[in-house]
């Protein structure tokens, strides 16, 4: 069933070994499985799926639409499908392979009851068309991870719907806007700091916002007075500025700890206060948002609560309001009325004062994550999201206080970093850079730090541990970590060709951001 | 706590490597008003996975799961048997537990199977190139729109009466501060589409027109003739697709000149869920419009040895390089739905998705000849793949499918509930019919809908 | 025909009344492997200071602005399948589009080819 497609194509892994390592005929090296592309071993008469064969006399009412050209598509039977993903999937690093200290990304263990838990029929195999009667169970799966989340950050509202982070900071932007607007002037201005995730800045121009930098201190944390020094631009109450964004901890890892100070000044002016929520993992259980003056937060279920990253999503951003924007949240969300029954509003039933921005998603949100999410935390409760932030903490603290007198971490002398650690390549030897360190960690069998973000710090490393890492895999994690940062101060010029170990060596994206080659073409005869 | 590794022993040692004499050192810069005493109140405390299960199971409970019971409901979801062997798949830890693949030396599996999957995808809905997907259909056709307003330096948008009114309602969300404006209308209650209706609205400021195909009433337009009159007045033809196994029977919407190609494509391999994660499907048939794309691009290169591989392109599109100035704030795509749907499609193959698609057809043709025969019963459609209107007879049809929950059956969508308030759709009732469906069931839901109809106190 | 430099990389070089615009050794330096240059259309009204093209390596996008005010006359078509000339011949084939110029007296304050020189030195 293997045979080579007619197009002849011949996978190139025969080529010599740089290093003069043998070379076998197949390209394999036992367990590491080269692997082709499905349409290169597919066929397009092969299926792996037992379905009844078409009957051409069959009536036919597709208004003469009929498809009489192939697709262009190509199957495979299951043995064969089965097998070309397991063999895919080896060449991918996970958090089950390993320690995955991807900064701002909080790659922490998915627990596999969440998996299985979202996997009932009664979760997964109902429509969100269906009559509300027959989904109460899903309604009140919202309900209560909404009062989670309410609890958790001290907020009054929550809008479920955003599917990921940056669709989520949208939400909250157009909220933002819809409350401005309502007032009368919906103003020009959203400040965001320099150290901001790019998200923060395209969401702002996407509702139609002028995008302002705040500085920075060089502890690493917003510059106050500069900050009110341009909210106070134009005078009392007559600011522009619709919102600040602040991340909190911020992208270097800290605290913002005049969060409170930044909060009161934006709102004396009339402004809105948006924390981007991404690392609320660093004070989950801990620390509640709504006691800083947020006004509205996005929640990355993905990071906080676990739910699957899967290769790059999907995520989901459900966000937080403070009572001044709730009245402008997004449809549809969900209701308990006083018979205990849930209902979905929507544009119909929304009452007078719900002055809605809209509706920002076809459904009601990624239940698949709405269940994951809601099973971790009753997995772990009040106590042990507690002391999930706080393990995140201490873990990011061991590392920033393992490697500082090796490796230059800008904002060490700053105070106690949050979940993660920020660190830069100054005194690298030989013009090595952070990308070569990254990539020799990969040898090291680690995924890397997060790299080049954020763009504060020249070279930055951003390192976080997760709470779910146990102190053996830090301890090693670090002992590997300082032996490459030797190597880099010592100018090593073997780092500029790792990773030398993994499925493909460096991959030259010049070339495929030049000639872009997006999708599989049949070659030339 | 079975998820935490670190013991009091390690904290001990941990804090005092920080120079830390409790953890509550490291949360010094948190303010003094925003310190708690201990874990938050008013939630309840850790739980073993038996009782968390035991939970969850009570309220999973309380659905009704469509493989319980007749199902014909559809209007953007559809319900279509999953292989075994999806699900084995995309639980393995190495797809499951993987980021975004920013570091493409370890992440050739994620990466390799985004490329087989643009090459699917682009081909189903004859394109040049397909995207690594969005959240969903409806973002997917806000995109589109915003899109054809930088190919075209045009603001205007021509949406169908036809398309998804959830659709609508999002490009009209996103549109509002942008700039654009958008012209929607409703769907007129007629057998075809009314395409000359829809050619009039396009203008010289018009940036694109968006149709989708077959339409919210399951009707299937001969979308050149639009692609024809936008073209004529420079502008895009923006296509939706809500049923990706609908194009295993009929032309793909690029072959019949559609500019910008959009969909849902849940219906392959990644289920229900309550309407989420669901995988948006973004395409385009013209090479040169794909700097101006969203979202993520997967892209064939070779390594310093020389062997094949592939890397995410194009990416100074993208928020983190072009901040303010990015073609979206998207920032992840739906990584594991698009490996379910390409896992169903790779198994599916040619073969397969037209077989599927026409055992679609042949169930929903006889499902419409069967309920056509209920009295006060007729069929609207001309032309359906899966999904028919069927009209009532002055019967509120968002009653009927109350009616016919309660007797067990869950009959489809109401047009009343996907435009509350307009009177001209209220007695209109949306069918699907998948492979999913019986025959046994298809009977089912014709009795149920006589006597639900029946029962109905004449107005 | 002068050759005029901006404190933004570009040079400008006029010659009656229209001009070429492309950007410098030091900027192609600066950014590495280019791989894309988004040009501006024939018949682009530009501001001087404006934001005229888009020039793309792998991991960054950086504008081009308008050295002076004037409209765009013509666009380096090769670039569209070589943007590598941007890096191996900028100041000559690697050129990015003519314009035509508005106002000569823009010219005056851009920099000539030994001030851009004293200008780079000093980075």
């Amino acid at each position: 069933m293997n045979a080579p497609n007619k197009s002849g194509w011949k996978p190139t892994m025969e080529v010599a070994d740089a290093s003069g390592e043998t070379v076998t005929t197949t390209g394999n090296r036992a367990l590491m499985l080269e692997e082709r592309l499905i349409f290169e071993i597919g066929k397009a008469e092969t299926t792996g799926v037992d379905l009844p064969e078409i009957d051409k006399r069959a009536p036919s009412r597709l208004g003469g639409f009929e498809r009489s050209e192939p697709i262009g598509l190509v199957g495979l039977t299951e043995p064969e499908t089965v097998r070309h993903y397991t063999r895919l999937s080896r060449q991918n690093y996970g958090i089950d392979l390993g320690f995955f200290p991807l900064g701002s990304c909080t790659m922490k263990h998915n627990p596999r009851l969440n998996e299985k838990l979202a996997r009932l029929p009664g979760f997964a195999d109902i429509h969100p068309l269906a009559p509300q009667s027959s989904v109460q169970g899903a309604l009140e799966v919202i309900d209560q991870l909404a009062t989670w989340l309410k609890t958790l950050t001290g907020m009054p509202g929550v809008a479920m719907s955003p599917k990921a982070g940056a669709h989520g900071e949208l939400c909250g932007i157009l909220a933002i806007r819809a409350a401005h607007t309502a007032a009368g002037n919906p103003r020009e201005v959203v400040l965001v700091p320099e150290s901001a995730h790019g998200t923060n800045p395209a969401t702002a121009a996407f509702a139609g916002y002028k995008v302002e930098n705040i500085p920075a201190t060089p502890e690493g944390r917003v510059d106050v007075e500069a900050l009110k020094a341009r909210l106070g631009k134009g005078g009392e109450g007559d600011s522009d500025v619709a919102a600040v964004m602040i991340t909190n901890p911020n992208t270097c890892g800290l605290f913002e700890k005049d969060f409170r100070t930044i909060a009161d000044a934006v709102h004396a002016v009339g402004g809105y206060v948006y924390c981007d929520g991404a690392n609320f993992n660093a004070i989950v259980g801990r620390v509640r948002p709504g006691d800083l003056g947020v006004d509205a937060m996005h929640i990355n279920l993905h990071k906080t609560f676990s739910t699957p990253h899967g290769g790059g999503g999907p995520g989901s951003g459900p966000v937080v309001f403070s009572e001044a924007l709730m009245p402008f949240a997004p449809l549809p969300y969900v209701e308990k009325d006083e018979a205990g029954e849930f209902h979905i509003v929507e544009e119909e039933n929304a009452d007078a004062e719900h002055q809605t921005f809209g509706r920002m998603t076809a459904f009601h949100g990624q239940m698949g994550m709405f269940t994951r999410a809601l099973t971790y935390m009753l997995s772990h409760g009040a106590d042990g999201l507690k002391q999930v932030s706080e393990d995140a903490v201490l873990n990011a603290n061991y590392i920033l206080r393992s490697l500082e007198d090796i490796l230059h971490a800008p904002f060490a002398d700053s105070g106690p970093c949050m979940h993660e650690a920020l660190f830069g390549d100054k005194d690298f030897g030989g013009g090595l850079s952070t990308l070569d360190l990254a990539k020799g960690l990969i040898d090291e069998g680690y995924h890397p730090m997060t790299v080049y973000f954020p763009l504060v710090v020249h070279g930055a490393m951003l390192v976080e541990p997760t709470e779910t890492e146990s102190k053996a895999s830090i301890d090693q994690f670090i002992t590997a970590f300082r032996h490459v940062v030797q190597r880099a101060l010592d100018g090593d010029e073997t780092l500029k060709q790792a990773p030398y170990f993994a499925p493909r060596r460096r991959l030259d994206e010049t070339a495929a951001a030049r000639k872009p080659k997006l999708a599989w073409e049949e070659p030339a005869e | 706590m079975r998820y935490l590794p670190l013991t009091d022993t390690d904290r001990a040692e941990m804090l005092a490597k920080c120079g830390a004499s409790s953890i509550d050192d490291l949360f010094v810069d948190v303010p003094e008003v925003a310190r708690l005493d201990g874990p938050i109140r008013d939630l309840p405390m850790h739980a073993s996975e038996m009782a968390v299960e035991r939970h969850m199971k009570a309220l999973a409970g309380k659905n009704l799961a469509a493989e319980n019971t007749p199902f014909f409901i559809g209007a953007g979801a559809y319900r279509h048997h999953i292989p075994a062997s999806v699900d084995t798949v995309i639980s393995r830890g190495e797809f499951l537990t993987a980021y975004t693949p920013y570091q493409p030396e370890i992440a050739q599996g994620t990466l390799q199977m985004l490329f087989e999957f643009q090459t699917q995808v682009a081909r189903l809905y004859g394109c040049a190139v397909a995207n690594a997907s969005l959240y969903d259909g409806s973002t997917a056709c806000w995109e589109a729109v915003a899109m054809a307003t930088r190919v075209t330096r045009r603001k205007r948008a021509v949406l169908s009466g036809s398309l998804h009114p959830h659709y609508a309602q999002v490009v009209k969300t996103m549109a509002q501060y942008t700039g654009e404006e958008i012209a929607d209308a409703q769907p007129a209650i007629t057998t075809e589409p009314n395409l000359d209706t829809l050619t009039a609205r396009i203008d010289e400021d018009t940036a694109c027109v968006v149709v989708q195909y077959p339409d919210i009433l399951g009707r299937i337009s001969d979308l050149s003739k639009v692609a024809d009159a936008a073209r004529a007045k420079g502008a895009l033809l923006v296509v939706v697709n809500t049923e990706p196994v609908a194009l295993g029977a009929i032309t793909s919407p690029g072959e019949m000149g559609a500019d910008i190609v959009v969909g849902e494509g849940q219906a392959l391999g990644v289920g229900l869920q309550f309407g989420g994660p669901y995988l948006g499907l973004f395409a385009v048939r013209d090479p040169k419009h794909v700097r101006q794309m969203p979202g993520r691009l997967c892209g064939e290169t070779v390594d310093a040895e020389g062997k094949r591989g592939f890397v995410l392109t194009l990416s100074t599109r993208e928020q983190h390089i072009r901040r303010e100035k990015a073609t979206s704030n998207i920032c992840t795509n739906s990584g594991l739905c698009a490996l379910a749907f390409t896992t169903h499609m790779t198994l599916l193959g040619e073969k397969g998705l037209r077989q599927l698609a026409a055992e679609n057809h042949r169930l929903a043709c006889l499902a419409a000849d069967r309920l056509e025969k209920v009295p006060g019963v007729s069929l609207l459609n001309n032309s359906f793949f899966n999904e028919f209107t069927l009209m009532l007879d002055g019967k509120p049809a968002r009653e009927i499918v109350r009616d016919l929950a309660d007797r067990g059956v869950l009959g489809g969508v109401s047009l009343g509930r996907l435009y509350p308030g307009v009177e001209a759709l209220e007695h209109a009732l949306l069918v699907a019919v998948t492979e999913t469906t019986t025959e046994d069931d298809i009977d089912r839901l014709a009795i149920e809908l006589h006597d639900a109809l029946a029962a109905q106190v004449p107005a | 025909m002068p050759r005029y430099f901006t404190d933004e990389h570009e040079w400008i070089e006029v010659e009656d009344d229209s001009a070429t615009v492309g950007i410098t050794d030091y900027a192609q330096e600066q950014l590495g492997d280019i791989v894309f240059v988004e040009l501006p259309a024939v018949g682009t009204a530009l501001d001087k200071g404006g934001d005229a093209a888009v020039v793309e390596s792998v991991k960054a996008a950086s504008d081009v602005y308008a050295p002076i005010s004037g409209e765009v006359t013509e666009g380096n078509s090769a670039l569209e399948d070589e943007p590598a000339l941007v890096n191996s011949s900028p100041e000559e084939d690697g050129w990015f589009f003519r314009m035509s110029v508005a106002d000569k007296d823009e010219l005056e304050g851009l920099m000539d080819e030994a001030a851009y020189k004293e200008f780079v030195a000093g980075l």
